[in-house]
């Protein structure tokens, strides 16, 4: 056992992947930066130093509280409170926690409803192929933000405010999740394509094998590199999407702040100079998308150098 | 040419209806049309005698039929708040957000050529990192977070811009009421402007850029080169036109994304446009504005899509027009 993983860790310290991320101090950076948010999201609940949650701890006498660096700043709120005494600090925390996890799980669900289309695409061709990218090539010339809206927006008229903040998360996931499925599809179906052309698939074809077989444990290994790479930049995107969905107020309601909806809370404090409350989160927001981008960039030059220059 | 126009415009028919089925199982669905109309006052009995007569006791298909009917003929029913047919409501919105889109456009333009071209024709140079690195930040910055800064920067620490509304007014050659007639519409509309163009500007930096490098290899420009001619001659007039070919029809698309981001941009700066009000009308249940909304914006950007693959159809001699392309 011990054996294994410290050949396996000799074979990663030998590979390209490993070399070309040591000498790429911006992957490095992203890296350490995005591992940080990673694990301050996890930790949350142990620590941030109070539970946003909490209504009953709230008092409005804390309310817009300036960040501790500021002349009126106090030291129990390090970034300050927002409208209704919430310390911004334990607030972000939750905030990137609900982020990352809404833009994981609608990634998750994209590349599962993607792949499973794209091998199907590939592999039947024909009818299923033509039907599938068709609705593909349609449903891509709807901008997501727009299905988003439109969907989020009938959901919450029809379920009433109340009920839609308890369904908030799932509805988020349900609809980023859904709408992009197609960039999955279509990249898994030109892999397929082209593995589908090389002999371990005949030769897995005449040893008598089930289709399923061969689609999910033969081709599928060898087309997920670049489905490694979009998946970076598509976390990205949702997150901002979910961001921009909770601005609007269609996603999560402050009482469960996901960073958009921390900076929509503090948007209309900005014009009486309570800044804080939506510029922390922004800059947050903005470093997360930034260095989720900077490395699918690094990702993309490194796994598959054929797809950036084609 | 006649099989793929045929095929194009039919799809395009499928989706809007598909569309249109979308829009009345919402209208069916959402809200009820007899409270809207006669309010809580009136019996049971009463109640279920007008839902007969007003047909909502009919099959579906039947009630479907119906509205489809109407809707051809531009009925999209009325709207509960505005009590103006929905329709009437949304085209009195529209001026406002085209005009919001066509400056955006404008700006997209005139800023995403000339960088887009210098990053390529220099890549080495500080000014192309530079054009190039911001258009990476600009991509991580949700839209939302640009029209935040720029209101806080320009409106509320500079005090040079206004930070929302359209400001006066007036018609234009008698169509529609205009920002462009006076300067403080104008005024009003660079900050939304700005913000909606910034979703779009570093794709298209970026497009143009690496469409420019492609250009520039191809064996014509070389010759181009060989033969030498002046380099001006050979970026602006050889070079340039090709590179436009894609990016036209990559911006015809956009054209609908912005649509979908006027929203956005419309709730934040409180822009009397289309986007506004469709979320105004998701908050007061107002089914019939929302439903017009949909099909609306629906044919927009089935036109749009339609149009651009015609075009690029046209223009690209790689794409069969006449058989099924496969």
């Amino acid at each position: 056992m011990n054996l294994t993983f410290s050949s396996n860790l000799k074979q990663f310290r030998d590979s390209f992947l490993w070399h070309s991320f040591k000498n790429d101090k911006v992957a490095i950076v992203s890296v350490v930066v995005f591992l940080t948010f990673a694990c301050t999201a996890i930790l949350a609940p142990v620590i941030s130093p109070y539970d946003p949650y909490d209504l009953v701890i709230l008092d409005i006498m804390d309310s817009e509280i300036p960040p501790v660096w500021s002349e009126e700043g106090e030291e129990r709120f390090l970034l300050g409170t927002d409208s209704q005494g919430r310390d911004m600090l334990s607030a972000i925390f939750y905030g990137m926690r609900t982020s990352l996890l809404i833009g994981l799980c609608a990634v998750i669900l994209q590349a599962t409803l993607g792949i499973i289309f794209g091998l199907l695409a590939g592999y039947v061709g024909g009818k299923v192929d033509s039907f599938l990218m068709r609705v593909a090539d349609i449903q891509l010339s709807f901008s997501t933000m727009m299905v988003a809206i439109i969907m989020l927006a009938i959901f919450q008229a029809s379920f009433g405010t109340e009920r839609y903040n308890d369904l908030a998360i799932f509805m988020l996931i349900m609809v980023i999740g859904i709408a992009e499925w197609p960039q999955y599809a279509r990249t898994v179906r030109a892999s397929v394509l082209a593995e589908q052309e090389k002999e371990y698939i005949d030769a897995a074809r005449v040893l008598g094998f089930s289709s399923i077989r061969i689609m999910f444990r033969h081709i599928l290994p060898n087309t997920l590199s670049p489905v490694l790479v979009i998946s970076t930049v598509q976390v990205a995107n949702a997150i901002m999407s979910e961001a921009a969905l909770s601005f609007l107020g269609l996603g999560m309601p402050v009482t469960q702040p996901s960073l958009g909806s921390l900076i929509s809370s503090g948007f209309e404090f900005i014009f009486s100079g309570s800044w804080w409350i939506t510029v922390i989160p922004g800059v947050v927001l903005i470093v997360l998308v930034l260095v989720i981008n900077l490395l699918g960039d690094w990702l993309r030059d490194v796994l598959n150098p054929k797809l950036y220059k084609g | 040419m006649a099989t793929f126009l045929f095929r194009r415009l039919w799809q395009a028919i499928v989706v809007m209806f598909i569309i249109s089925i979308l829009s009345f199982a919402i209208q069916d669905n959402l809200g009820d049309p007899l409270r809207e109309m006669v309010g809580q006052s009136v019996s049971e009995a009463e109640r279920e005698e007008l839902r007969d007569k007003m047909g909502l006791n009919d099959p579906f298909l039947t009630q479907y039929l119906r509205f489809a009917k109407n809707a051809l003929q531009g009925d999209l029913g009325t709207s509960y708040f505005f009590k103006e047919p929905a329709l009437d409501v949304i085209l009195k919105k529209m001026p406002a957000t085209i005009e919001l889109v066509i400056c955006a456009t404008l700006i997209i333009v005139f800023f995403s050529v000339p960088m887009g071209v210098y990053a390529a024709i220099h890549p080495r140079s500080f000014v192309s990192k530079l054009i190039m690195g911001i258009s990476i930040a600009g991509i991580s910055v949700p839209v939302f977070l640009t029209a935040i800064g720029l209101i806080y920067l320009f409106a509320i620490e500079l005090g040079m811009m206004p930070s929302f509304g359209r400001g006066d007014t007036s018609p234009l050659l008698g169509m529609w009421e205009s920002g462009f007639t006076s300067w403080d519409g104008i005024h009003h509309l660079i900050l939304p402007s700005f913000t909606l163009a910034s979703i779009m500007l570093p794709l298209f930096i970026r497009l143009i850029r690496s469409e420019m490098m492609d250009v520039l290899q191809s064996d014509y420009i070389k010759f181009a080169r060989a033969r030498g001619l002046k380099l001006n001659r050979i970026y602006y007039l050889h070079a340039f036109k090709n590179t436009m070919l894609p990016v036209i029809t990559v911006g015809g698309v956009q054209i609908g994304t912005m649509v979908a981001y006027t929203i956005l941009t419309e709730t934040i700066f409180q822009w009397p446009g289309m986007g506004f009000l469709f979320l105004e009308a998701v908050n007061r249940v107002d089914t019939p504005l929302i439903v017009a909304y949909l099909i609306i914006v629906g044919a927009i950007f089935v036109v749009t899509n339609t149009i651009v693959d015609l075009i690029y159809g046209l223009v690209n001699p790689t794409v069969n027009l006449f058989h099924s392309s496969k």
